[in-house]
């Protein structure tokens, strides 16, 4: 794969700069990282011309954010991006905990089998990023980029938002019908229109570092440890990355300076203890990066203000432990597309363009507070805030080594899941003498399993269409060929065979069961026994048509 | 539905049971142990109402509360 980290992008001069009159584009998303470029490409997937700006020309600095989720890898599959990343990346399930000197407590994040993707790949963020560019550039008659474009201002009118950008030529404006701000935590759109992302802020630095070592032995698994005897009283947390590279995360206190302990003579003696103390004190290592954090978990109180939307950490902040904030970012990102695209396409308009757009927010603001409850729980466990908080924690830890109940109550960090967008407007609730069990409820993320088209192997995620699609399990109905902008998965009909049975497990499927899914593949609606009616009801009702919103009255 | 009323067959064991179990123990070492004793019998009672139930009645009959 290519060197991306060393990659810079050439600024380029575009016409738009001498134009007399800003020149107006549908979409414009500021930032090209991960949830920007994901964003895009989605975008241009569904034949929206967009443009991204961004105030760099290279990719991410270090490895930032490296552990990538089952589910924002089965996004990046319905990019074109998968199997790059999942190739170049450490695929890992297990982690480990332990306190002291022992290990407490050992999970496995995807315990099942009939899944493609793995519970998690560890890839440096500039890989994932530069995965994504290539794509934008496979979509260039759509996709620009434009490196070096610093947004400066934002005007948001009636009809359209207004954009002043520098760029190494001076500056010039832009107009668009829609802005997202992907552009990170410290957000120049949010701070340009005066808004704020609020939260805590946890008073405790870490020091978070790569080094390339050759230690084919070690297990591609996450390790963190609670007061181990090589860095007492604080945490460590350990990852295996690609090209040989691991992450090492060392709890430093509040004290700590955060420019001294940066310096290599103080990171070198850190990671030699860490290596020592896992039987591989001789291995050689540089260190390739390293950095000293704190963090905050945080949201903004709307991620829609008019024709300006907000994605990733710019509309939201959490903790690094439970690898929730790109994986999260780029699940807004998706959350985002479809609605965005309908809009722009003319497929949405009004009320409907607005349900859309708002639903977007309530739904993605909804999984912000859930991502932000599990890392708030997480970070006080490991950094405890009182006496009393430490007592407990440390009790929990003591008993984990002799009962298994308290190995539950460890948290080292709750590894990030889709979140269930229960009590959105798109959903249309079961029927009450439907009986379904919880997991796939209206609002859940579908889940994958292995298929057979024909005789060539398949997975039920890349068989979904790119708009809504409705599986039905057994013969799909006559009716099902002309619902709008959907496409039908007939599982054991006519179309795909589920070979093992984990997608009648896994949906609790009977003969002619049927599950609506969104574009962006969250379940949206199901049945027991569907009729054109009720689909049709349900498909309306996930566009934002609020006029269908009762689908009794369309029954 | 957390029992108040009584519920042991033996209190008066139970109370020098508890006590001999901090015989000898620093204030801290006490921490330490009602600490463990508030983890194992949270997990013995399992039902998350019925905990928040016991919290909800430890902390009121708390004086001075702010």
């Amino acid at each position: 794969m290519r060197d991306y980290q060393s990659l810079e992008f050439e600024y380029r001069a575009s016409p738009d700069q001498r134009a007399v009159e800003p020149v107006r584009h549908p979409v414009i998303v500021v930032g090209a990282g991960p949830v920007g470029l994901a964003l895009a490409v989605d975008l241009a997937q569904r034949g929206v011309r967009t443009l991204v700006l961004d105030n760099d020309h290279k990719l991410s600095t270090g490895s930032r954010a490296i552990c990538f989720a089952k589910r924002t890898l089965e996004i990046f599959d319905r990019l074109g991006c998968g199997d790059a990343m999942v190739d170049k990346g450490v695929s890992w399930s297990r982690g480990r905990v332990y306190f002291g000197a022992d290990e407490v407590y050992a999970f496995d994040l995807l315990p099942e089998a009939g899944h493609e993707r793995p519970a998690f790949i560890n890839l440096q963020q500039y890989y994932v990023e530069g995965v994504l560019a290539d794509r934008a550039a496979e979509l260039a008659d759509r996709l620009e980029i434009r490196w070096c474009n610093a947004v400066t201002g934002v005007e948001q009118r009636d009809d359209g938002v207004v954009l002043r950008v520098d760029t190494p030529d001076g500056p010039y404006a832009l107009q668009a019908d829609r802005v997202v701000a992907c552009d990170g935590s410290r957000s120049a759109v949010r701070s340009l229109l005066g808004l704020e992302s609020q939260g805590r802020v946890f008073r405790d630095r870490f020091l978070i570092a790569d080094v390339t070592m050759h230690a084919p032995g070690f297990p591609a698994e996450r390790r963190f440890w609670f007061d181990p005897p090589f860095h007492p009283g604080q945490s460590v947390l350990l990852h295996k990355q690609a090209d040989d590279q691991w992450r090492v995360d060392f709890q430093l206190g509040w004290d700590a300076d955060p420019v001294v302990e940066r310096e290599p003579e103080r990171i070198v003696p850190r990671v030699r203890a860490l290596l020592a103390s896992i039987g591989a004190g001789d291995t050689a290592f540089t260190i390739v990066w390293a950095s000293v954090y704190t963090f905050a978990c945080m949201r903004m109180a709307s991620f829609r203000h008019g024709r300006v939307l907000f994605a990733g950490d710019a509309a939201h902040g959490v903790s690094p432990f439970g690898a929730r904030g790109a994986n999260s970012g780029v699940q807004d990102a998706e959350n985002l597309a479809w609605k965005l695209a309908q809009v722009e396409r003319g497929d949405a308009q009004g009320d409907a363009a607005d349900a859309l757009l708002d639903s977007y927010a309530r739904e993605r603001e909804h999984a912000a507070d859930e991502n932000i409850l599990n890392s708030t729980r997480s970070t006080d466990f490991i950094t405890p805030k009182s006496k009393v908080s430490r007592l407990f924690r440390d009790a929990v830890l003591d008993l984990s080594r002799e009962f298994a109940f308290a190995r539950r109550l460890v948290n080292s960090g709750r590894l990030s899941v889709p979140a269930v967008l229960d009590g959105s407007s798109l959903n249309t609730p079961d029927d009450a003498r439907d009986a379904f069990d919880a997991a796939l409820r209206p609002g859940a993320a579908a889940a994958d399993a292995p298929l057979r088209r024909g005789a060539e192997r398949s997975w039920l995620l890349r068989e979904c269409g790119r708009d809504f699609t409705l599986l039905v399990f057994g013969r799909a109905p006559a009716w099902a060929q002309a619902l709008p902008r959907t496409t039908t998965l007939a599982i054991d009909g006519s179309d795909v065979i589920d070979v093992d049975g984990h997608a009648a497990v896994r949906y609790g499927a009977q003969p002619g069961t049927a599950y609506l899914l969104r574009p962006d593949q969250h379940v949206c609606a199901r049945w027991r026994t569907p009729n054109e009616a009720v689909v049709r009801a349900a498909i309306a009702r996930a566009c934002g048509h609020a006029a269908l919103r009762s689908t009794e009255a369309v029954c | 539905m957390l029992i108040t009323t009584p519920n042991m067959a033996a209190p008066d064991d139970f109370y020098e049971a508890l006590i001999d179990a901090h015989r000898d123990l620093s204030d801290e070492q006490s921490q330490a142990l009602n600490a463990r004793l508030v983890l194992l019998l949270a997990n013995h009672i399992g039902d998350f109402a019925v905990l928040k139930e016991v919290l909800a009645a430890a902390r009121s009959t708390l004086k001075h509360q702010p």
